[in-house]
């Protein structure tokens, strides 16, 4: 589905990826891993058009995206649940929803895409006045997902979700990617928490330094001694 | 209560539903891309000669005239957008401002090159009417509730629509935009447009109570951004609120002592509040 | 600096000939280039600091009216006059910048602040109708003829050399204000008050010295300005106009640079001189128009000035920086 080649980008004269290719089959949960700085934002910044790439490129369904900007990316079916969830504070629970489903296409199904994220996260019902800066982390993370969701995207970027939370919901967090899965999203997910990703996904990919490194079945990797040692603190 | 100071604070009410939605717009113009329009009420300046151009010119009917001034002034605040602010969008704010400055010029006098410096008006004559034993002009009335069906339909745009939403939500995160499948620039010239539309509204409410000249925008531009400050900038709500507590200042004082000391006092107050609570009267 | 000296000797010696060779009117133009030099420069010490005023109408105002109330109604020569509206201006720069340096009031709002405080002198001068004459404005009782104590030439050429003398005074002001704190300092605190702090300099102190030296001379200059005109009104010393032409002129000549200041002077009166001229009075506000659109662009493509384009270009690699 996600076919990306040799994608190399970087912030004006330093480089943060060199060359990187990975893909994604619909249906799968794909883990990127790797230390703190090694670039996992970058690709996911790259992928939604939020970042330029310096070179490669990226298609979805064969469709070559890396010529779009951010706003048309989304429209062609991928959404990004940014690094540090980045919800608009002021607005409403509610409000920050409407804003995932802002493209043509999701706004003519508004109500009911409404309705079925707050089907899966019954909390934000709960919530849906306030506003989005008094969440816990936890929920907002929820709205975070929630909002990428409301586009019915064919692919969900997520970056780091779990980063910044308590234990205890860094498991809820895990359980919500898990009912996405389930849900039949196809999902491209950044991790620091390697054990509990790899958990969930069906394949990984190791960055290092703005280069993969190793990948293969989620299993394997999470067997492998060096990741294990290096990542797992094992 | 002495039934004149009674009148004045009534004046005061109804100058303040004008400038209130005056900084609604410069608010909205500075929360979202984040420029203050020095030249706003020169906008303001062009509508109301747009108005008096169709109606006196081209002798339309006033309504239909007040609806073209007020999508010419859209238009303009697009062009102004397009031409000066987008092409330093990423330069010092203060040159942004500059920029602006320089247009105040030109606008200034374009419009003296095109119409001179005579004082223009629609020739209304409009009742006062009687309220008890107070006077209220009735063109202010309308004026008051004009701006506040105007500034209504504003508060309803941007709480329920999409686009208005979309508004909002830019200013509270610019980066993350494109992730919602928000094109910036698009809501950028919306919000400068819907900018330019406010202050074509207010360039016809005002139309109906004062005469337009070239330099009119001088008489209540500095008065606009002051309130917007008060009301902290880019704050909608403190910056309505604001329009009228400056507009009792200068109603109340103006009663007391005279229009220009009025105006001296509301200017001081400013500094002052400024001075001791930078974040405007009603920020955190 | 040594190729300097002389070619600036050379300068002030064509400056001191000049109205010999000068029809009035072009005397006049020089004049105004010198006073306005004065004003834009006085501007810019503050300016170049990061503290864009868009309110020296204020002390403009109080520069231009205080000593012609003085010697109107008291008959207090300018002498006096201009120094208390000097002190004046200075304590109005104090009452209103400690609090904002303290508050760090900057960028838009410090803009704002100061264009509000034009505002107080402008409708102050207005409000006071009764001595000033309101927006019609007042003229300085004649003495009649050119008077050191009243300090009225009513001969341009007389007028020149005052006129040069303070523009001269305050160029050394600028180059001593300069060496006082060193340029790099000035530097440091416009671009970063944290890292200027850091190297040692009290950068409130530092903020408040530029105001009130800046406040004072564009008293000065409102002063000069007014005695040479013998007339002044409220709009044309304090009004939103004067405060915008100001920085404008400031920004367009190069607002870091001795002599740009000037240049924008010299630029936008010449400017505004030439299109005046080539409109005639057909066209009111067709030469203003164009001064607008040049403003505009000028801000869009020269941020730094023509000094500044100059400079650079003088610094470019390959060839000897300039100056240092
Ligand atoms: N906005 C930026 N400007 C400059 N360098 C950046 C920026 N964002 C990230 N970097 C650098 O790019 C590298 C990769 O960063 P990032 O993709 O955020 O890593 P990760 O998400 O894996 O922690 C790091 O060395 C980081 O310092
Ligand atoms: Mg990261």
């Amino acid at each position: 589905m996600l076919t990306v080649t040799d994608v190399s980008a970087g912030y004006g004269s330093f480089q943060a990826l060199f060359g990187v290719s990975l893909a994604v089959a619909a249906g799968e949960a794909v883990a990127v891993i790797g230390a703190n700085g090694a670039g996992k934002t970058t690709l996911m910044r790259v992928i939604s058009g939020l970042l330029p790439a310096s070179g490669g490129g990226f298609a979805l369904d064969g469709r070559a995206l890396e010529a779009l900007p951010a706003h048309r990316i989304v429209a062609a079916g991928i959404a990004h649940v940014p690094e540090n969830r980045r919800l608009f504070p002021r607005l409403t629970v509610e409000e920050n929803l409407r804003m995932g489903a802002f493209i043509p296409a999701a706004r003519k199904h508004f109500a009911e895409r409404l309705a079925w994220v707050y089907e899966l996260f019954p909390r934000l019902l709960d919530r849906r006045r306030q506003p989005a800066g008094t969440l816990s982390g936890g929920e907002q993370q929820m709205c975070a997902i929630g909002r990428a969701l409301m586009s019915k995207p064919k692919l969900l970027l997520m970056d780091e979700p779990s980063a910044g939370l308590a234990p205890l919901v860094v498991e809820q967090v895990f359980n919500l990617v898990r009912r996405i899965r389930a849900e039949g999203f196809t999902v491209l997910i950044v991790e620091q928490n390697v054990q509990q990703v790899l958990d969930i996904a069906d394949r990984a990919y190791l960055l290092d330094r703005g280069r993969i490194r190793l990948s293969g079945a989620a299993g394997e990797l999470a067997r492998n001694e060096e990741i294990r040692q290096a990542y797992m603190g094992i | 209560m002495d039934i004149y100071l009674l009148e004045a604070v009534m004046n005061g009410v109804l100058l303040g539903g004008v400038l209130a939605l005056l900084a609604l717009g410069l608010n909205l113009i500075f929360g979202v891309v984040d420029v203050v329009w020095i030249a706003y009420a020169e906008l303001v300046m062009c509508g109301m000669y747009a108005e008096w151009w169709l109606t006196d010119s081209a002798a339309w009917p006033v309504l239909a005239a007040s609806a073209a001034a007020i999508a010419f002034v859209a238009l303009l605040g697009v062009l102004v957008h397009l031409l000066v602010i987008a092409p330093i969008l990423g330069s010092a704010p203060i040159n942004q401002l500059l920029a602006t400055g320089g247009l105040l010029f030109f606008l200034q006098s374009a419009a003296t090159l095109l119409f001179g410096t005579d004082f223009r008006n629609l020739g209304l004559r409009l009742p006062v009417i009687e309220f008890g034993d107070i006077f209220i002009s009735l063109s202010r009335l309308i004026a008051f509730v004009a701006a506040l069906l105007g500034a209504a339909a504003l508060y309803l745009f941007l709480s329920r629509s999409f686009l208005g939403t979309a508004i909002r939500a830019v200013a509270q995160d610019r980066e993350i935009m494109g992730l919602m499948g928000v094109d910036q620039r698009r809501i950028y010239l919306l919000t400068s447009a819907i900018g330019g539309g406010l202050a074509g509204l207010a360039a016809c409410l005002l139309l109906l109570q004062y005469d337009v000249h070239p330099y009119i925008g001088l008489t209540f531009g500095p008065i606009t951004f002051m309130i917007c400050v008060l009301g902290g900038l880019g704050n909608m709500i403190g910056g309505f609120v604001a329009a009228f507590i400056i507009s009792q200042i200068i109603a109340i004082a103006g009663y007391y002592v005279s229009i220009e000391a009025s105006y001296v006092l509301a200017f001081v107050v400013f500094i002052a509040l400024v001075l001791l609570r930078p974040q405007g009267i009603l920020g955190k | 600096m040594t190729a300097r000296l002389p070619a600036a000797l050379a300068a002030l010696v064509l400056l001191l000939l000049l109205p010999l060779a000068l029809r009035d009117y072009f005397l006049h133009i020089a004049v105004q280039v010198l006073l306005w030099g004065f004003i834009y420069t006085a501007w810019s010490m503050m300016g170049r600091f990061g503290l864009v005023s868009l309110g020296h109408g204020a002390f403009l105002g109080i520069g231009g009216y205080v000593p012609a109330l003085l010697w109107n109604h008291y008959d207090l020569t300018p002498w006096l006059g201009i120094p208390l509206s000097v002190l004046l201006a200075a304590l109005l720069a104090l009452v209103v910048g400690y609090p904002a340096t303290r508050m760090r009031v900057v960028g838009h709002y410090y803009a704002l602040v100061t264009l509000a405080l034009s505002q107080v002198v402008l409708l102050s001068m207005i409000a006071l109708r009764d001595m000033t004459g309101g927006s019609l404005g007042m003229t300085p009782r004649s003495a009649g003829r050119a008077s050191w104590y009243a300090l009225q030439f009513p001969e341009k050429s007389e007028f020149y050399f005052l006129a040069l003398a303070l523009w001269l005074a305050g160029l050394a002001l600028w180059l001593w204000l300069e060496r006082s704190m060193g340029s790099k300092a000035l530097e440091a605190i416009n671009e970063d008050e944290g890292a200027a702090a850091a190297i040692g300099i009290d950068v409130m102190r530092e903020k408040l010295r530029v105001t009130l030296i800046s406040a004072g001379l564009t008293a000065l200059g409102g002063g000069a300005y007014v005695q040479y005109l013998m007339y002044v009104n409220p709009e044309t010393v304090s009004g939103v106009g004067v405060s915008l032409q100001i920085v404008f002129a400031a920004i367009a000549g190069g607002m870091y640079s001795l002599l740009g200041p000037t240049i924008g002077a010299l630029l936008t009166i010449v400017l505004a001189e030439g299109l005046r001229v080539a409109f005639g009075t057909h066209f009111i506000g067709a030469a203003n128009t164009i001064y607008g659109v040049l403003l505009v662009l000028f801000i869009i493509f020269m941020p730094r000035g023509i000094a500044g384009l100059v400079e650079g270009l003088l610094a470019r690699p390959g060839r000897p920086a300039a100056a240092e």
